[in-house]
């Protein structure tokens, strides 16, 4: 597996192939912490400032700007203040943060420290997905480094500033990636997402004003200090600063976690070229760009169509960079199996608290089953639109509209496949097919 | 028609108001979980100390180690039932010495799960969801564990197996027999 930044030099990736990258030594012998202690020369507000020019959004997902995120906290407020990162990294074909957690968890600990500064926190957790557990190991070890070198804990380096960070695990829960829903969790009770407003900035954690980060958000703010905030949105465009990282998986020759300038030129050439292209004797059919619940690509839309990866980029072409899974895909693929495939992920994963997506991901799952075995009807297709159309924007949380997405992607873009499951009840290329 | 009822509801038919008993070692490790959050607020240990520390010591998650929990946080037993019954990662009856869980969702199953899912259950003679005759192993398909890009790939324990051939499926068996 490859993990390594194309046109840009490598921002996230500056440390991940040093030999024993996760420890604080190699850490700070490649400029770590350098960024906290000039963070803690700045306001609060000057911080907030670097990052909202630096135009960094959560990329966890949801794309939002961070820097806004941090300025909705009421830093006057008489509440404890939380910085929770959000380390339930479980969306289909994303891999990234694990590699940071792995290969430079230091860079997690001074961006946390570096929000907490700004934002007046004395506590931080960092939600795992509970699968993540020999992540925790790596980064209670590191904590410890952190905690005796005096940049974690009491007086952090002298001053007046304390911060402590604890480590916390999920026990399997997609949801739970749902930024209401990890908080439920963290406190113990089933990941159920929460009504918004008020949002964590304002009543998160205990009902305290808590931001939640991605890890590769918070892996950014020390950047975006150490360079300015301008400088690091400059190596991205205008709206979608910085780099970022992309997940490769599926029929590619060269799977990885790719470091790339936001706004890189272009898909067709990143697929084909920097991740090797498809498999021996195969040819490109699809490719989901932003996870699994975003909407799948057909090869003609990505090839001749110098599509632009950002966020404003990935929308024109008719998707979005959600999280950067790239989930590559060739001509042996069946949509049909596929898309089954992921409406049984998005039945297991939702949580059940709202009808819409309980009801209709389990009906999505039972339609595509029979279809699976030979009992397609023409009317099908409308069907399962119709059920996406009642899922997409009726559901508690996003969760539902993930699942439609992914699903509607598939019937509107590859009815080729869909056609041979309802008319022909077959799948014609079965032979072909190693799913 | 009938309704499915879920096995953790089906199999829980031992009633107990024992509470299991843990060495002290493992008690200051569960003090140490605690102690990461504010005094009134020890509940958010639960998770953890269910899959970290119950789950290890007890196997999975009984009755015995339910009641423990729910005396130490302060909280009902139905409380901690009601998130425990959430979680995938927490089992609510005995496993197999070696849980084998075998990621099915997208980008593994286009590189091939069906043959490691296939070859593991021919060979311990089981289905996914059972357990073989001499308690162990259990075999699961499991969603996605964010190890797409070296998959096929499948988990035991905590332990992470990647970018998984059928000789090393073999290989890693073998380990384990």
């Amino acid at each position: 597996m490859e993990i390594k930044a194309i046109g840009c030099e490598p921002l996230q990736l500056k440390r991940v192939h040093l030999e024993n990258s996760h420890t604080l030594k190699v850490y700070q012998d490649n400029g770590g912490y350098a960024s906290l202690k000039k963070a803690m020369d700045m306001s609060s507000d000057d911080i907030i400032n670097e990052v909202k020019t630096s135009a960094l959004r959560g990329r966890g997902g949801a794309g939002f700007p961070t820097g806004m995120k941090w300025g909705f906290v009421p830093r006057d407020s008489p509440k404890p203040k939380y910085i929770v990162c959000n380390a339930d990294e479980s969306e289909p074909g994303t891999f990234k943060d694990r590699y940071l957690l792995e290969l430079d968890p230091h860079a997690l600990i001074e961006g946390m420290l570096i929000a907490a500064f700004a934002l007046g926190s004395q506590t931080g957790y960092i939600y795992y997905r509970g699968e993540y557990k020999y992540l925790i190991d790596i980064m209670e070890v590191a904590l410890d480094e952190a905690r005796q070198a005096n940049l974690l804990g009491k007086n952090i380096l002298g001053s007046d500033f304390s911060h402590e960070i604890y480590t916390h695990t999920g026990a399997g829960a997609y949801i739970c990636g749902e930024e209401t829903a990890l908080l439920s969790s963290l406190e113990g009770f089933r990941g159920h997402p929460r009504m918004k407003p008020p949002f964590p900035a304002v009543e998160g954690v205990y009902a305290c004003p808590t931001v939640v980060n991605n890890v590769e958000t918070l892996t950014a703010v020390p950047q975006i200090i150490e360079m300015g905030g301008e400088n690091w949105r400059n190596l991205g465009t205008e709206k979608s600063g910085g780099t970022k990282l992309w997940s490769v998986s599926g029929h590619v020759k060269k799977p990885g976690v790719y470091e790339l300038p936001m706004g890189y030129l272009d898909m067709e050439k990143f697929i084909l070229e920097d991740c090797g292209g498809i498999r021996n004797g195969h040819q490109l059919k699809a490719c989901i760009p932003g996870g699994s619940s975003v909407y799948a690509m057909r090869a003609d839309q990505i090839i001749g169509k110098n599509v632009r990866m950002d966020y404003e980029g990935l929308v024109e072409a008719g998707s979005l960079v959600g999280s950067g899974g790239f989930i590559v895909m060739d001509e042996t693929i069946d949509m049909v199996d596929s898309t089954k495939n992921l409406t049984e992920f998005y039945k297991h994963e939702s949580c059940g608290w709202c009808t819409p997506c309980r009801e209709g991901t389990d009906w999505l799952t039972k339609i595509f089953t029979r279809i699976a075995s030979g009992g397609g009807r023409p009317e099908d297709a409308q069907l399962i639109l119709d059920l996406c159309d009642n899922i997409e924007g009726k559901s508690f949380c996003a969760l539902g509209d993930a699942a439609a997405w992914a699903i509607q992607g598939a019937v509107k873009r590859f009815p080729e496949d869909f056609k041979k499951w309802l008319i022909n009840k077959t799948n014609a290329n079965d032979s072909a097919a190693n799913v | 028609m009938a309704l499915a009822v879920p096995t953790h509801y089906t199999n829980q038919v031992e009633v107990t108001d024992e509470a299991a008993v843990f060495s002290p070692e493992v008690l200051a490790e569960i003090d140490s979980h605690i102690a990461k959050y504010p005094p009134d607020r020890k509940r958010s240990a639960l998770i953890p100390l269910l899959l970290l520390v119950v789950q290890r010591e007890r196997g999975y998650i009984d009755n015995a180690g339910v009641n423990f929990l729910a005396k130490k946080l302060d909280i009902e037993v139905t409380d901690v039932w009601e998130t425990a019954t959430f979680y995938s990662m927490l089992n609510m009856h005995a496993v197999g010495k070696y849980h084998i869980q075998i990621c099915k969702t997208l980008s593994c199953r286009i590189m091939g799960e069906p043959e490691i899912t296939g070859h593991i259950c021919n060979r311990l003679g089981i289905e996914p969801g059972e357990t073989t005759a001499d308690g162990k192993f259990t075999v699961s398909r499991v969603e996605c564990l964010g190890s797409c890009g070296t998959a096929p790939m499948l988990q035991i324990g905590f332990d992470y197996h990647e970018d998984l051939t059928i000789e090393k499926v073999d290989k890693l068996l073998n380990s384990l027999e």
